[in-house]
């Protein structure tokens, strides 16, 4: 008896205190009548948005980049939206449980942002029609499920521009996560890139199966250097390459983040991924009530990839030539697979002249022509 | 200096106690690092320990997360009475619950169409028998070539995890799947139905009890379990008593690993549903902490499994609802840890003050 007198004693006075504090803070829906208890000013409730995040925030990578545009949304929309998230979900069983508290909780638009969340959010988002779902990198949606992509073979192919002026063995190398298309398609830019400004161009790849872990990642990049690629680029979210890079001094790029603080010497350049834009209109969509299901891949032309702080060691014409190029991504005038494109078995996959589709890039399960090896477990 | 000197007579009421208080404190140092971060303590440690258990909802979420953890101790508490180092119960989870997901995509083609919930027993029965394939591994590199069980059963989580990638990347992979690393979802007839209509809580789950009491028959009531324990704790003697050490051995790990196989079986007919790389979150490496923290007891592992479970929720609930770090879970699990070891310690030994 007394242990739940006790309990609810807590319960309350925790409650009170979190509005002494701060007049909202997350409280529990079992709370919302006490935290309502002081007559407030006649506002509209703020917004709940939600993220789901794989990784810890930390301060680079991916999960990084993604927390920039959950704060870029609490600046922009101020007290209208009150924001929250969870770190480190792992993608088993546990995400299913995360979004499914995170939508009992109010939040009336919740962001997962990684590949192992679609199918624990596809059932949630059966349970609960009120709330907006988007999931990030998947193809899967629902009546209030969509989802959402960036470009970042855009950021690779501009990364493979300088990788092939700076080049002195003509060897590359990429450290990649897992097979999927998506990290094929950066290899290739990257490659298709370097090869624009050097026809000499190999790329030898090597695979960690995560997308992070710094020794693992650290140890791919030091078997690159030692096979003879002198610049590299990666598709794991540490800063464990281009630290290698520096240590061996050699060059590297940043991923998902500026990353060029952790690599003075040895940073080229940052693909940087900046989600805010596509934030903002979800944010916007609800508020508005103009949100639809839809799939929205933005790159470089929306502002959402950007290959930043080019280093001073890059030659200007080169600097010239990837600004040209960015220019040419935002006004439409280049596309990064454009044909010919043949692949490493001298096939030819994407005909002279024509443009790749959505579908096409959606699909790619080869490498071009100068990734050296085979891809692992592909047919 | 300080030195550590046997108590004659270790309290029993004390040794009864110690996990208390060692909650206790931890519940006390926690409030402290909420005060230091600037969050009111009673809400802090409302959302650790109130909120993970506050309504139906809830509560089958921390037994659903404690299943899995629970059937690995239990296995785990029985080699290592038994003396027998078995650290791989992740890798035995794995193959199971690659036995499991090779049963569903294999009956789903071959039966479609049957009643939902109709064939989780098979893919139960298929996780048991993958687990202890892949602990007889074990077990027999140990038997036959005196290899350290340690070693290779902890080698072997890797090999299990590059199998499941394997398939998952390869010949079971989804064909509509764009390449993801992963299996179609599996028909209904393979899952195992939630218990409440609205909760993922399976009645799988009602296997960790029963199964924490056959462990305590198994070891306290049983010849079996004398035998293991002799053998674990004195093994010149159990040999002198004409146990076999080999049989304990196998015995061991054949169990251990079937029960972390039904656990992996069990997250994949229940809630997963289908088979991904990222399957296991480390369940079987937890479970070694669970056994531990229960101190080897089927009864301290359930309630250890619950203990665990809630902190890892609670961590989450933290982040949401207070906007605390996801590493302060990790840290109070840590702070757990190191308090009930320190108490166990000093129940058993007192501290005495020595000249240098």
């Amino acid at each position: 008896m007394t242990d739940v007198r006790k309990r609810a004693l807590v319960a309350g006075a925790g409650a009170a205190a979190a509005v002494a504090a701060l007049g909202l803070s997350g409280c529990g829906k079992k709370e919302e009548p006490v935290a309502k208890a002081p007559p407030a000013p006649p506002k509209p409730d703020p917004l709940k948005a939600a993220w789901v995040y794989v990784g810890p925030v930390g301060d680079a990578g991916w999960t990084f980049a993604h927390d920039q545009g959950r704060k870029a949304v609490e600046k922009e929309f101020g007290d209208r939206v009150q924001t929250s998230f969870v770190e480190k979900v792992p993608e088993g069983a546990d995400a299913e449980r995360v979004i499914r508290d995170l939508a009992t909780q109010g939040n009336k638009i919740i962001f997962a942002t990684s590949f192992g969340f679609m199918e624990p959010m596809l059932k949630v988002a059966g349970e609960f029609p009120q709330v907006k779902f988007e999931h990030a990198t998947g193809y899967k949606t629902a009546d209030n499920m969509r989802i959402y992509d960036a470009k970042f073979f855009e950021d690779a192919y501009l990364a493979g521009v300088i990788a092939g002026a700076m080049t002195k063995s003509n060897t590359l190398g990429f450290v990649g996560s897992f097979p999927i298309p998506e990290v094929l398609r950066n290899i290739n830019a990257y490659t298709l890139g370097a090869q624009s400004v050097n026809p000499k161009i190999r790329t030898r790849v090597v695979w960690v199966n995560t997308w992070f872990d710094p020794p693992k990642e650290a140890e791919a990049a030091q078997s690159l250097i030692n096979a003879g690629a002198d610049v590299l680029l990666q598709n794991t979210d540490s800063t464990a390459v281009l630290q290698t890079a520096e240590k061996n001094g050699k060059y590297a790029f940043g991923w998902d983040s500026d990353m060029s603080a952790f690599a003075p010497k040895a940073h080229l350049a940052s693909c940087i991924v900046d989600w805010s834009n596509y934030y903002k209109k979800a944010i916007k969509d609800v508020m508005d009530g103009t949100w639809k299901v839809e799939r929205t891949v933005w790159g470089v032309k929306e502002g959402q990839n950007a290959l930043v702080k080019v280093s001073e060691v890059v030659p200007a014409e080169i600097r010239a030539q990837v600004d040209k190029l960015s220019a040419g991504l935002k006004d439409g005038s280049f596309a990064v697979f454009t044909g010919p494109v043949m692949d490493s078995a001298g096939k030819e996959r994407l005909p002279k002249g024509e443009v790749a589709s959505q579908e096409w890039r959606d699909k790619v399960d080869f490498y071009v022509r100068g990734v050296e090896g085979r891809i692992p477990a592909g047919k | 200096m300080l030195r550590l000197e046997p108590r004659p007579e270790p309290s029993i009421a004390m040794g009864l106690l110690s996990p208390l208080i060692a909650l206790l404190l931890t519940a006390i140092i926690a409030a402290g690092l909420f005060v230091a971060l600037g969050k009111d303590p009673l809400r802090g440690l409302e959302v650790f320990f109130v909120q993970p258990i506050n309504g139906l909802r809830p509560i089958s979420e921390v037994l659903l997360k404690a299943t899995p953890l629970v059937l690995c101790a239990l296995g785990l508490a029985v080699c290592y009475r038994a003396n027998v180092w078995n650290i791989g119960a992740e890798g035995q989870l794995l193959v199971g619950a690659i036995a499991a997901g090779g049963v569903a995509l294999w009956l789903s083609g071959a039966l479609p169409g049957m009643p939902r919930g109709s064939l989780a027993v098979a893919l139960l029965v298929a996780g048991v028998l993958g687990g202890m394939a892949w602990a007889a591994l074990t077990a027999w590199l140990r038997d036959r070539c005196n290899a350290n069980e340690i070693l290779v059963s902890l080698m072997l989580v890797y090999v299990a995890q590059q199998l499941l990638n394997y398939l998952v990347f390869g010949p079971w992979r989804d064909p509509q799947g764009f390449n993801f690393p992963q299996t179609p979802t599996f028909p209904s007839s393979t899952w195992l139905l939630p218990l409440w209509q609205g909760t993922r809580l399976h009645w799988g789950a009602l296997l960790a009890p029963l199964l924490a009491v056959a462990a305590w028959v198994l070891l306290f009531r049983s010849w079996k379990g004398y035998e293991l324990q002799v053998g674990g704790a004195a093994p010149m003697a159990a040999r002198y008593a004409g146990f076999s050490s080999r049989q304990a051995l196998w015995f061991a790990l054949l169990l251990s690993g079937g029960l972390a196989g039904l656990a992996g079986a069990m997250e994949v007919a229940g809630p997963v549903r289908q088979l991904t790389p990222y399957l296991s979150t480390g369940i079987g490496f937890t479970a070694i902490i669970v056994c531990f923290v229960g101190r080897l007891h089927p009864v301290g592992i359930v309630l250890a499994g619950i203990l665990l479970s809630m902190m890892v929720i609670g961590g989450e609930l933290a982040q949401s609802r207070l906007g605390l770090p996801n590493a302060l879970s990790g840290v109070f699990q840590g702070l757990l840890l190191f308090l009930l070891l320190a108490c166990d310690t000093l129940v058993g030994n007192r501290l005495r003050r020595r000249a240098a």
